[in-house]
């Protein structure tokens, strides 16, 4: 039948995010460089599959389709027979937390990770600039305070959706990998239960393969 | 038992629980939270959802928070019930539902907080900001005006959840100085005059204090 197209990069954050559902699901596909540094995200040819410039982007066959946590779901439901069942939606309760953590995800926890992964990783690495302190400093007091509630749901749940690994722990990888390279890791150690499902779920042969293709590894 | 709303009228998150429930038809009770008295910052609220914010919405054991997450639950469970906002399994309608969290929500709801709530919290209006997101908001509509112009919905030739999620905010911005961000795109404008038309977005509005 063939497998999908996937247009991205595997440095990028949320081409990872793809990357993990279809190493999960054991799709298969392929990955189409695309060459943030020449612009070529801002060319007609990849504007013809993710009007808003961006990667990643899924084909598959004649559907296209853009922003990772739509392509990850997608994935994630077309591959569902495979035994791998990250979104639960057979089962409503289950599915509801499932989408309950992956909104934190996106509306709690991903605004307050990304500007010091962006400041300290990012912008010295990939654009040869100075990272902005002050923008860091207000973005980890704002990180503590989104990890103790994260604490305190992984202290009474062994995943953030229940007792079950979900697309919702997956969702975090991403940026979380990513502060695990720089020197702000050390704010996990104040939050033993993220530490530990931190390393539990980075353990999956899925997460070590995607890792090896990031930066910092 | 009804189905439980915290959270006010005026927020641009409640309301979308309120739009979803209005368009199934559903009866529920609107527990109010007092934001200025920090009432969504005490452990009886935290209890409900630990990230301190509006609305929660508790049906039977379900307790939900984050309002993406509700309206997808209510439209889930009571699929049969009024309009059916879930198209089966289309990738069309899962990337705009994305799009309208990614894209769009980050400038239209700071700029709808910078105009319309500050002044009402006694806090200023940053006019710089403003200026900056106006920007990035009709970058990201011009992406809209094509779209709208080949779709008639968000997700294809049917009303879905993916609409419904950006009415709140669209509402508010349509009552602030910066209307036209909306009103001189024809598309976006007249997918907006189709949507706000329906009977179940007349009851959300005429619930909102705006």
């Amino acid at each position: 039948m063939g497998g999908v197209i996937l247009y991205g990069s595997p440095i990028s954050t949320c081409s990872a995010r793809v990357l993990l559902c279809l190493e999960e699901v054991g799709a298969e596909y392929q990955l189409v460089p695309i060459s943030m540094p020449t612009g070529e995200h801002k060319k007609p040819d990849h504007l013809a599959r993710n009007p808003f410039g961006q990667i990643p982007a899924l084909e598959d066959g004649d559907l296209v389709l853009f922003e990772s946590r739509a392509i990850s779901r997608y994935v994630l439901r077309k591959y569902k027979e495979s035994g791998t069942d990250l979104l639960k939606e057979g089962n409503l309760a289950k599915s509801a937390m499932v989408d309950v953590w992956l909104e934190a995800e996106s509306q709690q926890y991903n605004p307050a990770i990304s500007p010091i992964v962006y400041q300290s990783l990012f912008v010295p690495k990939m654009r040869g600039g100075t990272p902005d302190q002050a923008i860091i400093d207000a973005s980890l007091e704002k990180f503590k305070k989104v990890l103790e509630v994260y604490e305190a749901r992984l202290s009474k749940s062994k995943y953030l959706a229940g007792d079950f690994f979900s697309f919702a722990d997956l969702s975090h990888f991403p940026y979380t990998k990513y502060l695990m390279v720089t020197p702000y890791a050390s704010v996990f150690e104040s939050y033993p239960h993220v530490k530990a499902w931190w390393k539990d779920i980075t353990s999956r042969p899925a997460f070590k393969k995607v890792s090896a293709g990031m930066l910092g590894s | 038992m009804a189905i439980k709303v915290y959270g006010l009228t005026l927020s641009n998150n409640a309301l979308r629980a309120i739009a979803v429930l209005n368009e199934k038809g559903l009866d529920y009770e609107l527990c109010p939270v007092d934001l200025q008295s920090g009432a969504h910052k005490k452990p009886e609220f935290l209890a409900l959802n630990p990230f301190g914010q509006i609305p929660v919405v508790q049906d039977g054991d379900e307790i939900i928070f984050e309002s993406r997450a509700i309206t997808r639950y209510i439209a889930t469970k009571y699929k049969e019930s009024g309009a059916d906002l879930l198209p089966d399994n289309s990738a069309k309608f899962e990337t705009w539902l994305q799009v309208e969290s990614s894209q769009f929500y980050p400038a239209i709801s700071a700029i709808n907080f910078e105009l319309l709530i500050k002044p009402m919290i006694g806090m200023t209006t940053d006019m710089s900001n403003v200026e900056k997101q106006a920007e990035k908001l009709s970058a990201v509509l011009d992406v809209y005006e094509a779209h709208l112009a080949k779709n008639k919905y968000v997700a294809g030739d049917v009303f879905t959840l993916a609409d419904l999620n950006h009415m709140p905010e669209v509402f508010l911005l349509l009552k602030s100085p910066k209307a036209e961000l909306i009103t001189s795109k024809p598309h976006v404008k007249a997918w907006w005059d189709d949507i706000s038309a329906r009977p179940a977005w007349k009851k959300t509005a005429a619930s909102i204090p705006v």
